[in-house]
């Protein structure tokens, strides 16, 4: 909870990790690709406030304490959701597991929600695994890495027929969310590797899934802003985008911020820390702070508290069922979070109004 | 000739490679780790980038364009490219010394060479473009239908509007509509022009923000300064 000039704030934090990138969980032969994609991770942290930043060593293997005091103590986050990044190609005990993330989630009674994963790739094995983690860790939302490495392939699309198999076996099992990460190296690796036609083709196929394209397909956000504007189910997740622009890049925050409102629309903006790559304190306490730096942004749809509200937890809570106390609901007038008719995708002003 | 003065041309070459992405010179960006040339005419270009995991198809581009800028020098007989520090350096590095294309140098990984992925970002610089130059005329959408290229006064941003679309193959001439399709180079109804104005904003903003993040992160693995870096684009 954050409570600031006297308005109360619940704080889903719908993107996070517990991660060990520690060299002890590197694949013998592939330490040059664990090494230099927690290497990669941290250069991102650099985009953070100076008095924020770990030293490597800290920021390969963090503690459970860290977590705990970063996230919950010091971080406002009323409720954290992990989403797992496997990689086990490079990290031996993979990057961050649902297993790892249950097991600390176990420990912590209603603090955090564990989602799961897939990989098409996997096959009926796959499946399976998939029906035993939502029985066991009660998932209701994947997190989906596209430009994972398996077995010689660098990747695959949602378009595939196997991923397809794989979306419909989220409907029968309950799942709602489907976080997509839109990251490097897809394969085939002539195409545009943050394509997101994908997520085009998949939400329009399973119109009952929410798709959360996390990242917002940066660095392709145009793309990802035309395809959302159409199709009701797709929100964007902002994990990067306040940790990686509000601070280093402003005035480019305050864009990428007015065209997101305009496109899609603060009922389907959901914050993520991305924790451990940045904490998730300043980043709240910098968005409830933030408006549009001058006059020039005029023409972007306006932010208030009922704006920031959503985005850092109503919305979230609502795509995930999270009991939300009384004093922290909108006032009446305020709007629906997560309503995937938004208010601003309906305007005749907007674009989806329009032949796009 | 001295090699000096081949060295401070191949800066030059180098300055007309841009990100394909970032529609920006590598040198300006900080990509260009060093640039040398020897007495015999052998120059050697080391790049680097952002993150050990930068997109290999752009990379690709960037090292294959920064042979062919500095491989037609004259004084330059024997040109090495190297891409440092990046998971792909080696296929890089060696499919384009043996000049061997995209798709032989990730076989098994690619099926067409680049050609198609760089016409769609020049269509993004077109769009990023035109959002600068139309930022500057505050006319309303109906009288910016019906602009011409010559109807405007020359700026930077214009004359970079126009060899944009002029690489694509895109009317560019002083009779060519400011607002075209850069699919299709038909022009944009008057109607049809709010809409295209959001997204060529929204494309600018998305490239400024992606430029800002690039740097960031350059700067973070990289503190020095690239070589050609302060120079002007």
């Amino acid at each position: 909870m954050y409570e600031k000039d006297g308005e109360k704030y619940f704080i889903v934090d719908s993107h996070m990790h517990y991660w060990n990138a520690a060299p002890s969980n590197w694949v013998p032969g592939a330490e040059q690709y664990a090494k230099g994609w927690i290497e990669c991770f941290h250069a991102y942290q650099g985009l953070g406030p100076a008095e924020t930043h770990w030293p490597i060593g800290k920021f390969m293997a963090y503690t459970e304490d860290d977590l705990m005091k970063d996230v919950f103590e010091d971080g406002y986050v009323d409720v954290a959701i992990f989403q797992p990044t496997y990689l086990t190609e490079w990290y031996r005990e993979g990057f961050n597991t649902t297993e790892r993330n249950a097991a600390l989630g176990a420990k912590h009674p209603g603090k955090f929600i564990a989602n799961t994963r897939w990989d098409p790739r996997d096959g009926d094995d796959g499946l399976k695994k998939l029906a035993e983690n939502v029985d066991r860790f009660g998932s209701i939302g994947v997190k989906l890495y596209t430009a994972e490495w398996n077995n010689g392939s660098r990747g695959w699309t949602l378009k595939d027929p196997a991923a397809y198999r794989y979306l419909e076996k989220c409907q029968e099992l309950g799942i709602k969310n489907i976080h997509v990460h839109k990251g490097p190296t897809i394969w085939p690796l002539d195409k545009d590797a943050f394509d997101v036609s994908d997520v085009d083709h998949a939400a329009t196929d399973f119109p009952a899934l929410n798709f959360i394209v996390e990242h917002v397909g940066l660095p392709r956000i145009e793309d990802f802003c035309f395809m959302a504007t159409q199709e009701p189910n797709v929100y964007a997740g902002l994990s990067v985008v306040i940790g990686g622009l509000m601070h280093a890049r402003p005035r480019f925050f305050a864009k990428v911020m007015g065209e997101l409102l305009f496109w899609v629309g603060e009922d389907k903006m959901t914050f993520g820390s991305d924790y451990g790559i940045w904490e998730p304190k300043w980043q709240i306490e910098g968005f409830v702070d933030w408006d549009y730096p001058g006059s020039e942004f005029d023409d972007y749809p306006r932010v208030n508290t009922a704006t920031k509200k959503k985005i850092l937890g109503l919305n979230a809570a609502k795509l995930y069922g999270i009991d939300v106390p009384e004093e922290y609901q909108l006032g009446a007038g305020e709007g629906a979070p997560a309503a995937r008719d938004d208010a601003v995708g309906v305007s005749s002003e907007s674009p989806a109004a329009s032949p796009a | 000739m001295t090699s000096a003065l081949v060295g401070s041309r191949i800066l030059a070459a180098l300055a007309r490679v841009r990100d394909p992405e970032l529609d920006e010179p590598i040198t300006t960006l900080g990509f260009v780790a060093s640039a040398s040339v020897d007495a015999g005419g052998t120059a050697e270009v080391h790049l680097r980038l952002p993150t050990y995991f930068c997109a290999p198809n752009f990379a690709y581009l960037m090292v294959a364009d920064a042979f062919d800028a500095v491989s037609t020098l004259d004084g330059v007989r024997h040109t090495t490219v190297i891409l440092d520090d990046h998971f792909a350096s080696d296929a890089i590095n060696e499919g384009v010394a043996a000049r061997a294309g995209f798709v032989r140098s990730f076989e098994g990984e690619a099926v067409d060479e680049l050609d198609s992925l760089r016409a769609d970002f020049l269509r993004k610089a077109v769009m990023a473009g035109t959002d600068q130059v139309c930022r500057t005329l505050d006319l309303p959408p109906a009288e910016l239908a019906a602009v011409r290229l010559g109807d405007l006064s020359e700026s930077e941003a214009l004359d970079r509007l126009r060899r944009r679309r002029r690489e694509l193959g895109l009317p560019a001439g002083d009779d060519a509509p400011l607002l075209i399709d850069p699919k299709t180079g038909a022009p944009i109804g008057a109607d049809a022009v709010p809409l295209h104005l959001r997204k060529a904003r929204l494309t600018r903003t998305s490239l400024d923000a992606n430029t800002g993040i690039c740097r960031g992160m350059l700067r973070h693995r990289y503190p020095t300064d690239g070589q050609g870096e302060g120079a002007l684009p």
